[in-house]
């Protein structure tokens, strides 16, 4: 027996290029090489000409007096607060809106997203319009309007004034919309509240643990218990009960006109009302289209291999089409929630005062540090979309087909 | 999605990566247009440049009636605009070679640091910040101004110390807005600030009733009330809460550029002091006064030579423009409209503090 003796061949340079083992390296090499020389250059170029400017890069300005008020806040603040912590109440502010946005975005979008595969046409084609109206009309413009129309079409808060208003509180007396915003009753938390919170969170986790016994039930003797309406009872009656066992703890306290303003109640903004309203609307659209391709994903043999069994349609689209669907659907859904939480720098439209707001544009503006601030910014915004993706990729492998 | 195709393996991020960078050569070469506008803030002198250029870069308020704005043939007009004008003049005899570019309160002095413009008159105050801190050079004073409030005269409020717990729309990254913080703590009054971007967005604002009352300077009040459709429905209240000492500005580092500046306005004062109009500037060719010949370039001393710039700069500049008094009257006084009193802002012969140094 002859072993085949293979050519032991010497490492030229030319193969860095020539051969296909190590040009993909060097090549990755360059690439790096390049990148790092560019990202330096800009550096240095920075840096430079902010010396020429007569200008150094300091963050200490973040500890100073910041000496402006801001209107919502979501911590305490006051105008002899620092620059950094006006910089917080606007990164609160800004979280606060993508939250409550993508929830709202979220739940508009599926409800549009299915209807628009309805059989009825004309709710399929009021949802096409929706989504093609609000898809198809940038951003800054829905934020101007809504706020425009809310500004415009409301009254004053003069106009409840008197014995003989022009406007008049809605709701039992205890909501004013007005052109600033709207002021909603406020809780008052008296004597022995804290046994109402305890029983109520006590009701939640019983609802949690009444579903998975319901859940067992189910796969162990095919018996189907009413979840819904039992869930239901379990979270109002004893909430309910134990509101009028402790003599109603928890009372609620009206908005009144005085001066120029309401008091008291919890006023919710136009300026926030607004970007919320526009943003999750418009978001929606785009979530909308992603649900129905998420379903249109699902073939068609699933919908009806469902039907052979007997399920109702309802049952088809939350027990068979929706779980599948969600594996299509949930990756796409992270860039729209980005895109919410990146739109929302267009608070500046309206004067609602998110991050951008405080620390991008008062701060920047009577401190000067335009790179130390948009620094900070753009460094807030990175996070926060990172950690937003991390989370949903996390829920993402917990939707998707194991062992793949 | 890139960041969708990031957050996945490694692998297909490098491949990406290629794909965007390495094939798209357009990338390339649109970083290093950026990479070139960032090296284009140089600090050669500004005089210079625009010598060279053909014509001021002026940066100038979105819209403040008076002080700047567009008139029907979609010229700029305004007092902040006319200095730029005899700025103009004085350095190219043509009132016309400005570029203006309208800038709102929060971006003007990102845009004078970038270098996008050379001279700000954009009714900004003098303050101690902004001349140390933010590094910029204040040429003077063109308008003594102070804070104050405009409400609906049906809201009932005839002081501003009735204004407590009003809403009050301002613009943001001014100094009224301190002001605006400081005085109602000072009073121990209580208010809710409703930010706006300019004063088109405020007077909306306060036309739909969104806040109760409007704060700025008071000429830029003054201004804005009288072209409402009701000017009687609106008053400006009478409490003056601040000194705003407006004035054209540059950056720091270019003491020249600073010296036409300031010389410019400082001609325009001493104008005025001397009776030397746009319409009567051609009789003082022989005069006595020396004063006037070097001013005017009339004289056998070239003294706009020490600037590097034409020996009768300041002749075009008043000739073309005229003097301080003219363009008050033009775009502040009874013939605009606005009919703003002269009060402190009238050459100290005549009882104000308008008082240039001399021309020697």
């Amino acid at each position: 027996m002859s072993s085949v003796k293979l050519p032991v061949e010497k490492f030229r340079l030319g193969m860095l290029l020539g051969d296909t083992r190590y040009r993909s390296t060097t090549v990755q090499v360059i690439a790096f090489i390049i990148f790092v020389s560019v990202v330096f250059w800009l550096v240095d170029n920075t840096v430079k000409n902010l010396a020429l400017l007569g200008k150094d890069v300091d963050f200490s300005y973040l500890w100073m007096r910041a000496g402006y008020d801001i209107n919502q806040r979501l911590i305490p603040y006051t105008n002899d607060s620092t620059h950094g912590r006006a910089a917080l109440v606007g990164i609160l502010n800004t979280l606060l809106v993508a939250f409550i946005g993508c929830i709202i975005a979220t739940i508009i979008g599926v409800f549009v997203g299915i209807l628009r595969l309805s059989k009825n046409w004309i709710v399929a084609k009021l949802m096409s319009v929706y989504i093609e109206g609000f898809r198809n009309i940038p951003i800054l413009l829905w934020i101007v309007m809504i706020f425009a129309l809310l500004t415009e079409f409301t009254p004053a808060p003069r106009a409840f004034k008197g014995a003989d208003p022009e406007a008049s509180m809605i709701f039992f007396q205890s909501t004013a919309v007005t052109n600033r915003g709207a002021y909603f009753p406020s809780p008052v938390w008296g004597d022995g509240s804290v046994y109402l919170i305890l029983i109520f969170i006590l009701s939640l986790a019983a609802i949690f643990l009444f579903r998975r016994y319901a859940k067992n039930l189910q796969e162990e003797t095919g018996k189907n218990l009413p979840k819904f309406w039992i869930s239901l009872a379990i979270f109002f009656i004893p909430s309910i009960l134990f509101y009028f066992i402790l003599g109603g703890p928890v009372s609620l306290e009206y908005p009144y006109l005085k001066g120029f303003n309401f008091k008291d109640g919890i006023y919710v903004r136009n300026s926030f009302i607004a970007l919320t309203l526009a943003l999750s609307l418009y978001t929606s659209a785009f979530i909308g289209e992603i649900v129905r391709s998420g379903i249109l994903a699902i073939s068609k043999g699933q919908t009806e291999a469902a039907s052979s069994l007997g399920l109702r349609p309802s049952r088809i689209m939350n027990l068979i089409i929706l779980p599948q669907a969600l594996r299509v659907i949930v990756p796409p859904m992270i860039s729209n929630y980005l895109n919410l939480t990146k739109n929302s720098s267009l608070a500046i439209a309206v004067g609602y005062m998110d991050v951008r707001g405080t620390l991008g544009g008062i701060t920047l503006n009577q401190t000067g540090r335009e790179l130390e601030s948009m620094l900070l910014l753009m460094g807030f915004y990175l996070c926060v979309s990172l950690c937003v993706s991390a989370i949903i990729n996390y829920f993402n492998r917990s939707f998707q087909i194991k062992g793949l | 999605m890139i960041l969708t195709i990031m957050v996945g393996t490694p692998a297909r991020c490098w491949e990406g990566f290629y794909k965007e960078v390495i094939m798209k050569k357009s990338l390339f070469l649109s970083v290093a247009a950026i990479v070139g506008l960032t090296a284009g803030v140089a600090a050669a002198g500004t005089l210079d440049d625009t010598i060279a250029r053909g014509h001021v870069k002026c940066g100038v308020s979105t819209g403040s009636p008076g002080f700047s704005g567009v008139d029907d043939s979609g010229k700029n007009v305004g007092f902040d605009v006319d200095y730029c004008r005899a700025l103009a003049a004085a350095i190219f005899n043509d009132p016309m070679a400005v570029k203006f570019t309208p800038l709102s309160s929060s971006v003007r002095f990102t845009a004078l640091a970038s270098g996008e413009v050379d001279i700000l008159a954009r009714n900004t105050t003098w303050t101690y910040s902004r001349d140390t801190d933010l590094k910029q050079t204040f040429l003077g004073v063109t308008y003594y101004d102070g804070q104050g409030f405009m409400a609906k005269t049906s809201l009932g409020v005839s002081s501003t110390l009735e204004l407590d717990g009003a809403t009050i729309c301002i613009q943001v990254g001014t100094t009224t807005e301190l002001n605006l913080a400081d005085y109602f703590k000072a009073n121990g009054m209580s208010y809710e600030p409703l930010p706006t971007s300019d004063n088109a967005e405020s007077k909306q604002q306060y036309l739909a009733g969104a806040c109760d009352a409007y704060t700025t300077d008071a000429s830029a009040l003054h201004g804005t009330r009288i072209n409402m459709e009701n000017p009687s429905d609106h008053i400006v209240l009478p409490e003056i809460v601040s000194k705003e000492p407006l004035g054209p500005l540059v950056r720091h580092g270019d003491d020249e550029w600073a010296d036409v500046g300031r010389w410019v306005l400082n001609a325009l004062v001493i104008a005025e002091e001397k009776g030397i109009t746009s319409a009567n500037i051609d009789s003082f060719s022989d005069t006595k006064d020396a004063e006037i010949h070097r001013l005017l370039g009339t004289g056998d001393d070239d003294m706009m030579a020490m600037m590097g710039m034409p020996k009768d700069g300041m002749y075009n500049a008043i000739k073309h423009v005229g003097n301080y008094g003219e363009i008050f009257e033009r775009n502040l006084g009874a013939s605009s409209g606005i009919n703003i009193e002269r009060g402190v802002n009238n050459s100290w012969t005549n009882g104000g503090i308008l008082y240039s140094p001399p021309f020697r």
